[in-house]
Parts: C-alpha cells; structure tokens; sequence
C-alpha cells in the first residue's frame, strides 16, 4: 500500500524549514536537538503561534498539553508524526 | 460619546459600525482598568445605537485578541486580604464585567467579534457575547482555567452551552487545550475564517452588508435567536466564588504569576 504520510525525517526537515523562514534564522543554524526557545530566540506566544503554523501546514490537532515540556525539533517532530 | 480613546481602549462610530478597540499591552489582560472603560462603554452605548447598526470588537495589538483576566491584578489584589475580602472583591468584579457582557450581548446591534492570536479565557468569552466571530486563521481559542482550579468567571459556560454542543463545551473547558481557527469553525464557534491579519477586514465587510438589512427586523431576529442565559450566568459566579476559597486557586495564580516557563500560556 502506498501511503502519502510523509516519513518521520520529512516530517523534521519541513519543521526546520517552517520555523526557519517564520523566525528568519538561517536554516543552516538550526538541529533537531536544538532547544527551539532558545535557538529562535521566542517566548510563550511566539511558541502558540508556531504550533498553529504547524497544525495548518501539517493538517493536523496538536492538543497543547502534549507540548508541554517539549522543547526540542526531534521530539515536537515525533508529535507531529504520531498524529499524521 | 461618540468617540473615546482610553488607556485599555477605544472606540469611534464609522459608517454606522462602532469600533471598539483594545489594546492594552500585552494581550489586553482584562483588570480593573479595562473594566472601569468597558463599563463607559456599556454606559455610552445606548445612545451609540440609535446612529448604529453593528458594533465590531477588535484588538490592535499583533499578541492576540485578549489573554483573558488580568491575573497577576487578581492574585497580588488578594495577597494580604482575608480570604472573605478576597471573595467580595471577586464577585462585586464578576457582576460588574457581567453586566457590561450582558450589555453587549443583549444589544440591537449585530455584533460582531473580529478576533487573531491568543483568544483565551476573559478573552474568549469577550467574543462569546457578540453575535458572530471572525477569526484570523492565526487565531487561538482555550478556556485554560481548570488548570488554576477554577472555570471561566466572565460568563463563558452558559455562552458557549447557548452557541455549541455539549461535548464541545466539555472537550475546551475539561482539557483546557486550545481550538485553532479551523477547528474552532467546525466546532461552529467561528463564522469566518480569514487569512493571517485580515479579520478585522473580514468584519467590516459584514458589517457593510448588516446596514442594508432593516434595523428593527434585525434586531427582533437577534432577540429572537439568541436568548440570554441570565439564571446560569448568575449561578457561574457562585460558583467561582466558591472555588475561588480553595487552596488550590491561590497556589495556581501564584504559579503562573511567578513562571519562568515558557510556556505559561500552555495548561
């Protein structure tokens, strides 16, 4: 069966990217492991605003509490992935 | 008073549309001083009806339509109060921002709430009183109280149980998780979705075609459809008055207020 869900890697790289253009940081700069409150240098608000970017682009419901300590590309990308 | 220009906010008449708007830095935290102006506005808007047919809330600040109450106002205005201080001091605040809701809600007008970013708490049920919502696609909906140990103070249960389904109203006030502008449309909280900054476009484009429509038979329609829940609001503010005793409560505002999370937003 052929699946249109993209693959956990996709998934990270199209975070990086969107975070990337919204925050103007250069892509480069940014990992997977990189603290993305600090990388992107945003708070509380920034951080609600980057979340409903990701629900439309990705298409999917990102209930806020399983963002709750999540602070990391890899492990929000792994959220993301879980409900794709 | 046709027009007015506050700390908290501000309001003009254009085109038979009055504009309200807030902006009270950061996310127009409703507190004592958003109050007192939207109690001047609820006293001027008798008379701003009778050359008006639609009221459009907005906020000018980029953070969002409005974070809901001011909680650090609450929680440092009852530090050093006995506890039945505290809870008079509550409620004379609950039945006065009520009675500004109730205002607005039982106006003529078509009301109309253009909202963008953080629509939380006071804030969502700021919206809750106007007839319709149009939301930016950047838009976020959430009642976060439960996580304070409280529910919505400003009305906001009774609303939403008149506007949407139970299982809706449970899903935002029980998780206390936050609806995006999409969700929020299929949930059939908002009217209109519109792109990224362009809501308050999008109400002033409603608010054009309401003034083609005959005043009266707009406003008996409204009357008509849209029933004031007055016995549950009044029982809301017991409610969080009674809560409002626990332990609980004052631990959480004390929480939020000294977080250095960054999420403090997040329940």
């Amino acid at each position: 069966m052929i699946s249109n869900m993209p693959e956990p890697k996709q998934t990270l790289d199209e975070i990086l990217n969107l975070a990337a253009a919204q925050f103007k940081v250069p892509r480069e700069k940014l990992t997977p492991d990189d603290d993305f409150f600090k990388t992107l240098g945003i708070d509380s608000l920034q951080a609600l605003d980057l979340l409903t970017r990701l629900e439309h682009h990705f298409n999917v419901e990102l209930p806020d509490y399983e963002l709750q300590g999540v602070s990391d590309f890899r492990t929000l990308a792994s959220r993301i992935q879980a409900r794709l | 008073m046709n027009e007015f220009k506050g700390q908290a906010l501000s309001w003009e008449v254009k085109n038979g549309v009055i504009e309200l708007a807030l902006h009270r830095e950061p996310c127009n935290e409703i507190g004592s001083a958003t109050l007192a102006e939207l109690e001047k506005f609820a006293a001027a808007l008798a008379s701003l009806e009778g050359q008006s047919h639609a009221l459009i809330l907005y906020s000018t600040l980029k953070s969002g339509f409005c974070a809901g109450a001011d909680l650090r106002e609450l929680y440092y205005g009852a530090q050093g109060m006995d506890r039945q201080s505290a809870v008079r001091g509550v409620r004379d605040f609950l039945e006065r921002i009520h009675k500004v809701m109730n205002a607005i809600d039982a106006s003529p007008l078509t009301t109309i709430a253009a909202v963008s970013g953080v629509t939380f708490g006071g804030g969502l049920e700021l919206a809750l009183v106007c007839d319709l919502i149009v939301a930016d696609k950047m838009a976020r909906f959430c009642f976060p109280e439960l996580r304070l140990g409280l529910i919505p103070g400003f009305g906001g249960i009774p609303r939403l149980k008149r506007d949407l389904g139970n299982a809706v109203v449970r899903d935002l006030l029980l998780t206390g998780r936050s609806f995006n502008a999409v969700k929020a449309q299929q949930a059939g909280l908002v009217s209109q979705v519109a792109a990224e900054g362009e809501s308050l476009k999008a109400a002033r484009g409603t608010a054009a075609q309401l003034g083609k429509f005959d005043r009266r038979t707009a406003s008996v329609a409204k009357k008509f459809i849209k029933p004031i829940p007055y016995d549950e609001l009044n029982r809301e503010i017991d409610i969080f008055c009674d809560l409002f005793t626990q332990p609980a409560v004052e631990a959480g505002l004390k929480k939020f207020v000294e977080s250095k999370d960054a999420q403090p937003y997040l329940p």
